[in-house]
C-alpha cells in the first residue's frame, strides 16, 4: 500500500481509453507521447457528445432554456477548475484556448498594462517556447528586459542564479515552468514563490505538465498566476486555463475585445465586464469546457494522490530500465521528476529512432519538443521523448527499453 | 525487431548517413543555398561551383540531420556532379516524385541510371512524416540554382 491512497488498477483504467486497444502496424499501441497530448477517456468523450446532443447553445446570451443549460454547464466547469486548483473563488478562473493562449494573455495584458519599459521579466532555460517566445515578443515590443535563470547539469533550476537575477529588484514578474516538458524536473514552486516575492516580483507558474501529474493548490503554492491546458489532462484540445489572483485580474486591462467582455458599448467607447468575463471575448470553448470538467472529474475520482503514486513507480522503474540501456543518454537527473524522459543514442538521430520505435508500435516524440534553448544548453541537437500518462504500464517501459537496446544495434 | 525497416534503412543509406560524401564547404562557390526543416531542426548549407559551360563542376554541403536527410544529400551531390542545371532540376522533380509515391513513372527515360541509384531512398514514401527529410537536399539545390537568396524549406 502506498500511504493510504486508494488502489490503482491500471488495467481497468486502460479500458476507459478506447484508443489504447488499437493496433499500430500490427503491434499493440504503446503510447508514450502523453506529454505532447494525452488520450481521452470515454467519460470525456461521452460528456462532450451528451452536451452537443442535449444541451448545446451559446452561453451568457439567450433567455431560453438551452442557453441557460449551456451557461450552467460552462460555469459549472469553471467551478470544477477552481476546485481542482483550490482557487479562492471561481471568478479567478479564466478560460482560454490553451496554456499558450493563457501565457500570451498575461504577456499582453499584464505585460503591457502593468509592466513598464525597463522592468525585467525572469524565465528559465527550461521553458517551453510557449513560456519564452511571448516574453521575447514583449521585450521587443515593449522594452522590458528578459532575464534567464540557468539550469544545472542535473536539470534542476539553479536557485542561486535565480536569486542573483532577482536581487536588484528590477524583476517584476518571474514566469517559470512547474515541470519541464523535456527534463521531467518538477521545480520547487513554493521556494521559488518565496524567493520571487521576497524581491517584490510576481510568479507565474506554467503548469501544462505539472497539473496532470500532481495535486495543484495555488494557495499553498502561493503563486500569482497559474496556467494549464485541457488536452494534456485527458480533456479536449481548445481549452486552457489562466488562474490569477483576483486583485491582479482586476488590475489588468482586457486582452482581446469583442462580445461578452463588455458591460456597455456606445459609438464613443466601451466599459469592460467584470472578471473573468473581461478576459473571455467572443464565444468561448463551451463544449471543450464541458470536456475539461469531465476530465477533472475523471482524474479526481481516481485521485491525484493515486495518480502521483502510480507515476512515481513508473519513473523509478524507467530510471532503472533506461539507465541499463548501453550508450543511452538521458537528459536531466533531477531529484524530483515526473514521467518525461528525453533520450538519445549515439549514431541515431532522434527522427530515425522515432521511426524505428513507431515500427514496433511505440509512439514517442522526436525533435526539440518546443524547447530549443534547453537543447542548446545541453549541447544536443534533438532527442526522443517518452512521456507517461496515468494509463502507462511498467510493461510498456520494459518494451521501450528493449526496443532502444535493439535500435542501438541497428544503427551500430 | 526492426527487420522490416531494412527497406527504408538500406546499408547504402546507413553508410552515407554515417559518412556523407562531399561534406565540406566550397569557398569559391558560384551558387549557394540554405535549407531548413523546422519540424526536425535539420539544417543544410549547399555550395555549387559551375564549370565554364554551365555544368555543376563541384557540389558540397554541410549540415545536421537524420540519416535519411544526410544520406539523401550525400547521394544527391554524387548524382548531380557534371550535370547541367536543367538536368539537375529534372532529377530533382523525379526524385520528389519517387520520394512521395515510391515509384517514378518516367524514370526509364533520360537520366535512368541516375534515378536507379536514387531508388534506395524510395522506401521513404511509406513514411509520410519522413518524406521531407529525403527531399530537403533537393529543395536546397533548387534554391541554390535559382540563386533566389531565399531559404529553402521542406515544410
Amino acid at each position: 500500500m502506498d500511504g493510504g491512497t486508494p488502489a490503482f488498477d491500471v488495467a481497468r483504467i486502460r479500458q476507459d481509453f478506447p484508443i489504447l486497444s488499437q493496433k499500430v502496424r500490427g503491434k499493440d499501441l504503446v503510447f508514450l507521447d502523453s506529454g505532447a497530448s494525452a488520450q481521452k477517456p470515454r467519460q470525456v468523450i461521452g460528456a462532450m457528445t451528451r452536451m452537443m446532443e442535449t444541451s448545446y447553445a451559446n452561453v451568457h446570451r439567450g433567455a431560453y432554456h438551452l442557453s441557460e443549460a449551456a451557461t450552467e454547464a460552462y460555469e459549472s466547469a469553471r467551478r470544477a477548475v477552481a476546485g481542482f486548483l483550490n482557487a479562492a473563488t471561481e471568478r479567478e478562473v479564466v478560460f482560454t484556448n490553451s496554456s499558450t493562449a493563457a501565457i500570451n494573455l498575461v504577456a499582453h495584458s499584464y505585460g503591457r498594462g502593468v509592466l513598464r519599459p525597463g522592468d525585467a521579466v525572469l524565465v528559465s532555460e527550461m521553458e517551453h517556447h510557449a513560456n519564452f517566445v511571448p516574453w521575447l515578443m514583449l521585450r521587443d515590443a515593449h522594452g522590458i528586459e528578459l532575464r534567464i535563470a540557468r539550469v544545472t547539469d542535473d536539470g534542476e533550476l539553479d536557485l542561486d542564479d535565480l536569486e542573483a537575477k532577482l536581487r536588484d529588484g528590477k524583476v517584476r514578474l518571474a514566469a517559470i515552468t512547474h515541470m519541464s516538458n523535456v527534463l521531467g524536473t518538477v521545480t520547487p514552486a513554493e521556494r521559488i514563490a518565496r524567493l520571487v516575492h521576497a524581491h517584490g516580483a510576481k510568479l507565474l507558474l506554467d503548469g501544462s505538465q505539472a497539473a496532470v501529474h500532481r495535486r495543484v493548490d495555488v494557495q499553498a503554492l502561493d503563486c500569482d498566476f497559474y496556467v494549464f491546458t485541457g488536452h494534456k489532462l485527458y480533456g479536449p484540445t481548445g481549452i486552457g486555463v489562466l488562474w490569477a489572483r483576483m486583485e491582479l485580474l482586476e488590475q489588468m486591462p482586457p486582452f482581446m475585445g469583442g462580445g461578452d467582455m463588455i458591460e456597455e458599448v456606445t459609438l464613443e467607447g466601451y466599459r469592460t465586464a467584470p472578471v473573468p468575463a473581461k478576459f473571455e471575448a467572443g464565444t468561448p470553448p463551451i463544449i471543450e469546457a464541458v470536456g475539461l470538467h469531465a476530465a477533472i472529474d475523471y482524474v479526481q475520482a481516481i485521485g491525484m494522490a493515486s495518480i502521483e503514486a502510480h507515476e512515481r513507480r513508473l519513473v523509478d522503474h524507467a530510471m532503472r530500465k533506461l539507465s541499463a540501456v548501453e550508450g543511452l543518454r538521458l537528459l536531466g537527473n533531477a531529484q524530483d521528476r515526473g514521467g518525461v524522459f528525453a533520450v538519445s543514442l549515439p549514431n541515431a538521430h532522434s527522427h530515425d529512432l522515432a521511426t524505428l520505435l513507431d515500427r514496433v508500435g511505440i509512439a514517442v516524440r522526436s525533435g526539440r519538443h518546443c524547447a530549443e534553448p534547453l537543447h542548446t544548453r545541453f549541447e544536443i541537437e534533438s532527442t526522443c521523448r517518452a512521456s507517461f500518462g496515468l494509463y502507462t504500464t511498467e510493461g510498456e517501459i520494459d518494451y521501450l527499453a528493449e526496443a532502444l537496446g535493439k535500435a542501438r544495434e541497428f544503427f551500430g | 525487431m526492426f527487420d522490416d525497416l531494412r527497406d527504408l534503412y538500406q546499408e547504402v543509406i546507413l553508410d552515407h548517413g554515417r559518412k556523407p560524401r562531399n561534406f565540406r564547404r566550397l569557398d569559391d562557390a558560384d551558387r549557394e543555398g540554405r535549407g531548413d526543416n523546422p519540424m526536425c531542426g535539420d539544417r543544410m548549407e549547399l555550395w555549387v561551383k559551375l564549370a565554364p559551360d554551365g555544368r555543376l563542376d563541384d557540389i558540397a554541403f554541410q549540415g545536421k540531420g537524420c540519416a535519411i536527410s544526410m544520406a539523401s544529400a550525400s547521394l544527391m551531390t554524387e548524382t548531380v556532379r557534371g550535370k547541367t542545371p536543367e538536368e539537375a532540376k529534372e532529377l530533382s522533380d523525379k526524385f520528389r516524385a519517387l520520394a512521395t509515391t515510391g515509384t517514378c513513372p518516367e524514370c526509364g527515360g533520360a537520366l535512368a541510371d541516375d534515378m536507379e541509384r536514387l531508388q534506395v531512398l524510395g522506401g521513404v514514401s511509406e513514411f509520410p512524416s519522413r518524406v521531407k527529410c529525403a527531399t530537403l537536399a533537393w529543395h536546397t539545390l533548387n534554391a541554390a540554382l535559382d540563386n533566389s537568396g531565399k531559404e529553402a524549406s521542406s515544410e
